[in-house]
């Protein structure tokens, strides 16, 4: 790699990745939710998580100085350059893995963007400032989603506890710490992300306990997503499905 | 119009002019997405933010706000797009929220919820909705006169 600051590169990609993975999934229910009103939420959600990274991407880009744009990185890189956590790039299954997915990333979103606001870094603090709006926004939702599904009927209840079994050994991997982790915990750009992990806990632990769900007691996470080391076989297919215009006609524009 | 005549003012003027594309009632200004305007010579500089980091309109006032400006004769015109800092529904005008009312969208609050119905002004209001037709708005129900209407977000 030729780019100048690959910490920082690398840093921006992996928090432009994840609201890229999830805004798709996330839009894929446009039009097949299970009534209007979670329709529209969705196709909103999606839209935020789609605009932070652009902002999050843009800034990679212009780190990268290779001549590339935002809109570059979303559409031309293949699986491996991928840097979100594999989470968020699992098919959603159904309306109780999608709301659950939600809630736990946005459990780590709120206090991870409320760190980042006092980044060192100008620019990560400003998109910091913009996103976290909008992530406590969806949080709320997302939280209130759970609790009513999981201390719903039997069936919603049931489909909650086979999401959080299915959802729990990936959520481990928001709180990685590598090479790039440490670099940037350095220079104060953001802490590491297990500093988060703590107020993650307690929020899970109380919002699940509320809507009567339990969480596996295993520690076992699943990695490989946001070092881009072994990505899910299902990220190569939602990539072929969100690439396919720019891929085949390259440059084209709305 | 020549370099002589024109001014701050005058472009804010113009610029009251261009109605918000999503919410046709109020303008860009009225909306509070347009920060600064700033002239050197006869050169123009506008400064705009989104209200909503994915908000879609933006390609459309960034397009109107060079047409309009265009049309009145301004030969140079740099648009910044800046995000910091984050656009809040306190700097939507109080001309902007009366014409949202009267348009039948209720006004941000800072508590977070509609002060009454935008119909019949009957404050026994519920939320459907946290999400509406626009990434700016949620939905909510009057309880007496029973009609649904939307409710701008507080952010
Ligand atoms: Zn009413």
């Amino acid at each position: 790699m030729t780019t100048s600051d690959p910490y920082l590169f690398e840093f921006l990609l992996r928090q432009g990745d994840n609201p890229l993975v999830l805004g798709h999934r996330t839009s894929e229910w446009c039009g097949h939710a299970p009534a209007l009103e979670e329709d529209i939420a969705l196709a909103n959600t999606a839209l935020d998580l789609i605009g932070q990274t652009q902002l999050w991407l843009g800034y990679a880009a212009e780190v990268e100085g290779q001549g590339r744009s935002n809109n570059d990185l979303a559409y031309l890189r293949d699986v491996y350059d991928f840097r979100n956590v594999l989470m968020l790039e699992v098919p959603n299954e159904d309306f109780a893995r999608t709301m659950l997915r939600q809630f736990l990333f946005d459990a780590f979103q709120v206090p991870w963007l409320t760190e980042l606001q006092s980044s060192s870094d100008q620019r990560v603090s400003d998109i910091a400032v913009k996103s976290l709006k909008e992530a406590l926004y969806h949080f709320e939702r997302s939280a209130d989603t759970v609790v009513a599904l999981g201390d719903g009927t039997e069936v919603s209840h049931e489909h909650m506890q086979t999401a959080l079994n299915y959802l729990w050994p990936y959520s481990g991997e928001l709180f990685g710490t590598d090479d790039t982790d440490k670099a940037i915990e350095e220079r104060g750009i953001a802490p590491l992300p297990s500093s988060v992990r703590e107020a993650w806990n307690v929020t899970v632990s109380t919002t699940l306990a509320a809507a009567t769900l339990t969480a596996p007691d295993d520690p076992f996470a699943h990695s490989g997503g946001r070092t881009g080391k072994r990505h899910t076989e299902h990220l190569g297919h939602m990539l072929a499905t969100m690439q396919i215009l720019q891929r085949s006609h390259p440059g084209a524009q709305w | 119009m020549s370099a002589q005549t024109l001014t701050v003012e005058q472009v804010w003027e113009w610029l009251e002019q261009i109605p918000d594309p999503e919410i046709p009632v109020i303008s860009i200004v009225d909306l509070g997405v347009v920060r600064d305007v700033t002239l050197q010579d006869d050169k123009v500089k506008v400064v705009i933010t989104p209200t909503y980091s994915g908000c879609p309109a933006m390609r459309e006032i960034a397009e109107s706000i060079t047409s309009e400006l265009a049309g009145r004769g301004v030969r140079q015109l740099s648009l910044e797009t800046r995000i910091a800092p984050a656009w809040t529904t306190d700097w939507m005008s109080d001309t902007g929220k009366s014409k949202l009312e009267a348009y039948g969208i209720a006004a941000p609050q800072a508590k977070g919820e509609p002060k009454r119905c935008p119909q019949c002004k009957s404050t026994a209001v519920e939320k459907i909705s946290q999400f509406g037709s626009t990434p700016c708005k949620a939905q909510w129900r009057c309880l007496d006169c029973l009609e649904p209407f939307e409710y701008f977000k507080c952010i």
